[in-house]
């Protein structure tokens, strides 16, 4: 901005491609760096001296009470989530659908089952039989309710409804953001509307929807520790089994930490894969800037 | 030219709140012919070319396509609303392209042509996909065919689209501003497969701003202004000598 400036231009001022290049060194970074590794050693070595028999942590880790409980712990996020996702999609359907009533009882089921906590619903479907002793259609067949609600059928309800009314507002979310040029060329090509949400919009929805979800099934998998209260054999009911009879408790529950963490590092890997399925024949964010 | 008629709107109205979007419009369009609609922005052009395909449902009058009431079945001296299905057979024989292309992006070229034809009309794959190639290479994109819409021009994504919408055998086409979305070099490639399809006998309404095609193409010309239609006639005549003020003005005004 020095217009009136009358200083002669030096003209080896403009030649400097022969200079050498400095990167900015950064000092704050490598400061912050040393610190976390300081402080990291500090916790290993906490651990290290501290009273925790590592022997016992290695012993069960694959105990097959520790195991089956993994295998039950899978097992019930398969089964609550897959109920979760089911109802998900049909409750933000019934949502979207411009029928009042169905989107009436929409509202009210996402209203009741978010705003009560998990363990709680948990807990209410496992005691269902104090009051209503026996279920089913009269006369056509009728079950104890101490039957059918075993632990892992009042599990999978409680933490499947529940799931159910958080995933509604994730299918929608991701129903909400296909345009509706995608609505309007699948009427156009003669698809009726349940054909439409199968074809067009659900697989378009899905690239919206997939990393909230893989976020949903990574908390069912921990979620589903709630279980081990109302007695399913879960990996966290198993490993307090053991603890309750060797009174090595931290040592358990280092082995059902690990076994978590195992399992939440394989799901991360898996939902990197289904991510890039459905975004397929849409350029990635990533590689176009 | 045969002198069947294809379709038939008689009093068409649609009304946005109190906002009349559609006052009465009547149209007719015969068999093989190519009608162009015209007319300033918000002159009501998209709604009526949105109701013959029942994407809008008009609030008063009545639309035939080949003959068959749109939207409703007439019982003695009442129309009930027809349903889901039945509204979803009366679209298939009616193709629309639209001013964004709405290629599904999930899909490649062949795979959004092959769609309707396979999960609608309940053709095999293999004839679906042979019909599908052959239209492509119409469109001339034969080489295009396992792109992603994400992958083409915006030129070559609207001659999919055309080709999605002949990939279903309609009766007839529906164009919403085919080019309006498209960079002015792109124009006329669009336009080229239009007067092809055209040519070989297709029944097409356009609404269009492309004086050129109207005039070159068009059978017919319709100008449309707050939601009626003004004047209505041959293309030659109501291009070149309109009988309309508002009409001269207006072709005027896009011309120059
Ligand atoms: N869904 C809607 N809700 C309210 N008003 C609408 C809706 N769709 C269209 N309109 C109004 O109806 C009128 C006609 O719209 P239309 O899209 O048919 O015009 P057009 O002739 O196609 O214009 P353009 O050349 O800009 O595409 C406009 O004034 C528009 O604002
Ligand atoms: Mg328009």
């Amino acid at each position: 901005m020095t217009l009136s400036s009358t200083a002669p231009i030096d003209a080896n001022k403009y030649e400097i491609a022969h200079l050498e290049l400095v990167p900015k060194r950064h000092i704050g970074r490598m400061v912050a760096a040393a610190v976390v590794l300081l402080l990291l050693a500090a916790l290993v070595r906490a651990f290290s001296v501290g009273q925790i028999e590592w022997s016992y942590v290695r012993d069960f880790m694959f105990a097959p009470t520790i195991i089956a409980g993994l295998g039950n712990t899978l097992l019930m996020t398969v089964a609550a989530m897959a109920l979760g996702i089911v109802l998900g999609v049909v409750i933000a359907i019934m949502r979207i659908s411009g029928n009042p009533v169905l989107s009436s009882i929409a509202v009210a089921y996402v209203w009741i089952f978010r705003g009560a906590p998990a363990l709680l619903q948990l807990m209410i479907w496992f005691n269902l039989a104090l009051i209503f002793p026996t279920m089913g259609i009269p006369g056509l067949f009728e079950f104890r309710t101490v039957d059918l609600m075993t632990p892992f059928v009042a599990a999978m309800l409680g933490l499947g409804i529940s799931q159910g009314a958080y995933t509604s507002e994730v299918v929608r979310s991701g129903l909400l953001s296909v345009d509706t040029g995608q609505y309007e060329a699948a009427r156009s090509i003669g698809m009726t509307h349940m054909r439409m949400l199968r074809r067009i919009v659900l697989p378009q929805a899905m690239r919206v929807m997939v990393p909230p979800i893989g976020n949903e099934v990574i908390g069912m998998v921990k979620l589903t520790s709630l279980a081990s209260v109302i007695q399913y054999s879960e990996i966290l009911h198993n490993a307090q089994i053991i603890y309750f009879a060797n009174t090595r408790v931290l040592e358990l529950l280092l082995v059902a930490s690990f076994w978590y963490l195992i399992v939440v590092s394989v799901l991360s890997v898996g939902q990197f894969y289904i991510e890039r399925y459905f975004g397929r024949g849409v350029k990635s964010i990533r590689s176009s800037v | 030219m045969t002198s069947e008629i294809i379709v038939k709107a008689v009093d068409v109205s649609k009304r946005f709140g109190n906002f009349l979007a559609l006052d009465k419009v009547n149209v007719e369009v015969k068999r093989g012919e190519v009608s162009c609609i015209i007319g300033p922005s918000g002159s009501g052009k998209s709604t009526f070319l949105r109701c013959i395909n029942l994407l809008e449902r008009m609030d008063g009058g009545a639309i035939w396509v080949s003959d068959e009431l749109v939207g409703y079945r007439r019982d003695g001296n009442k129309l009930h609303e027809i349903s889901d299905s039945e509204i979803a057979r009366q679209r298939r024989r009616i193709g629309m392209v639209f001013q964004r292309f709405n290629l599904f992006p999930h899909m490649t070229a062949l795979q959004n042509i092959m769609e309707g034809p396979v999960q609608v009309m309940g053709e095999t794959t293999k004839a679906a996909r042979e019909h599908a190639e052959m239209l492509l290479d119409r469109v001339g994109l034969g080489d295009k065919k396992n792109h992603y819409p994400s992958e083409l021009s915006g030129g070559q994504q609207q001659r999919v689209a055309i080709a999605r919408a002949m990939g279903m055998r309609p009766e007839l086409i529906l164009f919403d501003e085919p080019t309006s979305a498209l960079d002015p070099e792109l124009v006329s490639e669009v336009l080229d497969v239009m007067h092809d399809l055209a040519s070989s006998g297709m029944t097409m309404i356009v609404v269009t701003h492309e004086m050129g095609f109207a005039r070159n193409v068009a059978n017919t010309v319709t100008f449309m202004e707050a939601g009626k239609v003004v004047e209505t006639g041959l293309a030659s005549k109501v291009l070149s000598t309109p009988k309309n003020a508002r009409t001269a003005a207006f072709i005027q005004a896009v011309q120059s």
